[in-house]
């Protein structure tokens, strides 16, 4: 597989929020301003990751505009809207993947279990290993199957010795649904399985970390819809044990995994509330819209 | 419905037009390949012809009788007065008993003349390594002289008058009536495998350059090669992109241009003039052909490493490696086979250089075989234009013997190269 498409990703990541379609006299901050407030409750009882006043510029364009959210323990939100209304953006400041991107600049407060995440004393790289991340395309290191899923434990020095390496790539292989379909090619190439095989071994590495959270960005947009099935029974399972933030385009699919959904518009949270009363019950007329295919 | 048949005709019509474009197009193409095959074998076909004579060495039976009288020795020789000895002496001896009606002192010259200068050293080595022999008498076979060889080979053209031709009538005699008694044999030339360059012909040898050579690229390839890579690795992973860093790439690009004879001034100036540095000496020689292939190697690592897919650094990165483990576990092993790629065409490049080595002194007449970086040496493409420009016959099949190893030479480095890039090589 030649992977161009993510660097294309991220570049559509900074362009799409720099030329959105914008209706002529307006400008993005205009239209934000009058989106309002955010509707509905952005702060749950229980947050493990809580997001307070979140603005992204990339370069002069700001991305997101002051976004309040909380992600609860053992629940899947899902984050939702058009195409550019920064959920992925949002989604890669939980773990700091946007310090990659060096005109990317994040103000606000973004904590983990209360602990400031922009903060000077926090280290990306055990951020990272605290909050995993599952990303669109599936992308397997072109390494054994195992290789895969022992390179995180290997990298934190999570395990002691072989047998308990060992003995976490099989754990993490069997939370992530795959491992009776790999056990007896452990050794061979991890891009040699199918799409869906494949991102579920991404799953796999991800979990083989132990994280508190996982963040997924839009993890079944390359997948066909068996494969696709298998990942959202996975996700649902995997709620017992940790947050998981899921950036998707399929409303279907938010509906199905989710227990609270938030409705993103050009960089806005409009609304964020259970799941079942934003499809059902939509306060905002945008959200509306979006959900029953009016626009978007 | 009319329309539409329109349309199809107009199509069918420019369909002829467009197979004809494409037929031409693969025949240019095609043409294009035969050609410059056929150049290839053309240079190739006429170096292994011109080359293949000096791989063999014609050699004379004779028989030697090792008198202490003639060696000038006493009863009790010392290391010292066997290297010394009057081997050739002996030689010549065993030449006057082999022809006894040669009297004339021109005559007897042109005698001594079909024994190469060489003959005396294989003497003296025999001599030195048992000492037992001194007195006793031997048949050995000893290399013809240049002349001898060119003639046996077939290009001396005896119908030429006799002035005409360094081969006199008198010796063509003799090496005829050697050859019907058997005298005569052709066998594989080690010393050309063996020895270093010599102003003889047939004593003139490939090791001493082809030493030269490899000492010189091992230090290119420990110099540029490390300092490439890094250098790639921190434009492409970490530097920041400013104004500097543009400034740096466009000088990087500009030194792959630079005429490689200004290299050689470089390091003319600043190694041997103000390092001090020894002349001739395959360090240096090394050092100016690493400022030579550092841009080459630099160039194409920074496409090798961004032609990494993104996606494999997100992955890394999401799993909490640092930006240096995932330069090292994931960009670089995937960068590999195109650094390797770099890296071989830079020293296919440093290896046929001969400008810059003109520059500082490895064009100078060196006849031992060069053993450490500090050591005077010359290199293989040095040696061949040196031969190509002396005027003995027997010089211009060595000439072609040296490309042919030079080209080997080639071959296996790139074999070594392609045989690592496969190693390195994974699918994802």
């Amino acid at each position: 597989m030649n992977d161009s498409s993510t660097e294309a990703d991220t570049e559509k990541l900074v362009s799409m929020n720099i030329d959105q379609d914008i209706p002529h006299e307006q400008t993005v901050e205009e239209i934000v301003a009058s989106l309002g407030d955010t509707v509905g409750q952005t702060r749950v009882d229980n947050p493990k990751m809580s997001c307070t006043d979140v603005n992204v510029f990339y370069a002069d364009k700001q991305a997101i505009f002051g976004v309040d959210l909380d992600i609860a323990d053992n629940e899947v939100i899902s984050m939702i809207g058009p195409s550019g209304c920064g959920k992925s953006t949002l989604l890669r400041c939980l773990n700091r993947m946007n310090d990659t991107i060096p005109i990317c600049k994040v103000t606000g407060d973004l904590t983990l279990d209360g602990e400031n995440i922009y903060g000077k004393n926090t280290d990306p790289v055990l951020l990272r290993a605290r909050v995993g991340m599952v990303f669109q395309k599936p992308n397997p290191f072109p390494k054994s199957i195992y290789e895969n899923v022992a390179y995180g434990p290997r990298l934190h020095g999570l395990s002691r010795n072989k047998a308990d390496l060992d003995d976490i790539v099989v754990t993490s292989l069997k939370k992530a649904g795959i491992y009776n379909e790999v056990k007896d090619r452990l050794d061979q190439p991890g891009t040699g399985l199918s799409g869906g095989q494949q991102q579920r071994l991404c799953i796999a590495r991800t979990i083989a970390c132990s994280p508190e959270v996982i963040l997924m960005d839009e993890p079944c947009s390359a997948l066909d819809p068996i494969a696709t099935a298998k990942i959202e029974e996975l996700i649902d399972e995997l709620r017992e044990n940790y947050s998981i933030a899921i950036v998707t385009h399929s409303m279907q699919q938010a509906a199905r995994v989710s227990q609270r959904t938030a409705y993103f518009h050009l960089g806005k949270l409009v609304e964020v509330g259970g799941t079942d009363d934003i499809f059902t019950n939509p306060k905002h007329e945008l959200t509306e819209n979006y959900i029953t295919g009016r626009f978007g | 419905m009319n329309d539409q048949r329109n349309t199809t005709e107009i199509v069918q019509a420019s369909i002829k037009r467009r197979y004809a474009k494409e037929k031409r197009f693969r025949l240019y193409g095609l043409i294009a390949i035969i050609s410059s095959l056929a150049f290839l074998a053309m240079l190739i076909t006429t170096i292994t012809i011109r080359g293949l004579p000096a791989f063999t060495q014609n050699f004379i039976q004779l028989d030697i009788t090792l008198d202490q009288k003639t060696l000038g020795l006493g009863d009790e020789p010392d290391i010292s007065a066997l290297r010394k000895a009057n081997y050739n002496g002996t030689i010549k001896n065993s030449l006057l008993a082999e022809f006894p009606d040669v009297t004339k002192r021109k005559d007897k010259k042109l005698l001594y003349k079909l024994v190469s200068k060489g003959g005396q050293y294989d003497l003296q080595k025999k001599v030195m390594a048992d000492p037992e022999l001194i007195g006793e008498s031997m048949t050995v076979w000893l290399p013809v002289g240049d002349d001898v060889h060119t003639y046996l080979k077939g290009d001396v053209d005896i119908t030429l008058p006799e002035k005409k031709r360094r081969f006199k009538d008198i010796q063509v005699g003799w090496i005829d009536s050697l050859q019907e008694n058997g005298q005569i044999a052709k066998r594989f030339n080690k010393t050309f495998f063996e020895s270093g360059d010599s102003r003889e012909p047939e004593l003139a040898g490939i090791r001493g350059a082809l030493f030269g050579s490899m000492l010189t690229l091992v230090v290119t390839l420990a110099l540029s090669f490390p300092v490439a890579v890094a250098a790639a690795l921190y434009l492409e992973e970490f530097a920041p992109k400013n104004r500097w860093t543009d400034l740096i790439e466009v000088n990087i690009n500009n030194l792959a241009a630079v005429p490689s004879i200004v290299f050689g001034l470089l390091g003319l100036a600043v190694f041997i003039n103000f390092f001090h540095l020894p002349r001739s000496a395959p360090l240096v020689g090394g050092l100016v052909l690493s400022l030579m292939t550092l841009p080459t190697i630099i160039i194409s690592s920074r496409a090798a490493l961004k032609s990494v897919p993104p996606s494999i650094r997100d992955a890394a990165l999401g799993l909490g490696a640092s930006n240096l483990q995932v330069v090292f576990h994931h960009v670089l092993p995937l960068a590999m086979p195109g650094i390797l790629t770099g890296t071989i065409i830079g020293m296919a490049q440093a290896l046929g250089e001969t400008a810059p080595l003109l520059m500082i002194g490895m064009v100078a007449f060196i006849v031992d075989v060069p053993t450490a970086i500090t050591d005077p040496a010359t290199v293989l493409p040095v040696q061949i234009f040196q031969w190509a420009d002396l005027p003995e016959k027997g010089f211009v099949e060595k000439t072609s013997a040296a490309i042919m190893v030079l080209l080997a030479f080639l071959i296996v480095m790139n074999a070594l190269a392609v045989y690592l890039r496969k190693k390195f090589e994974r699918k994802w």
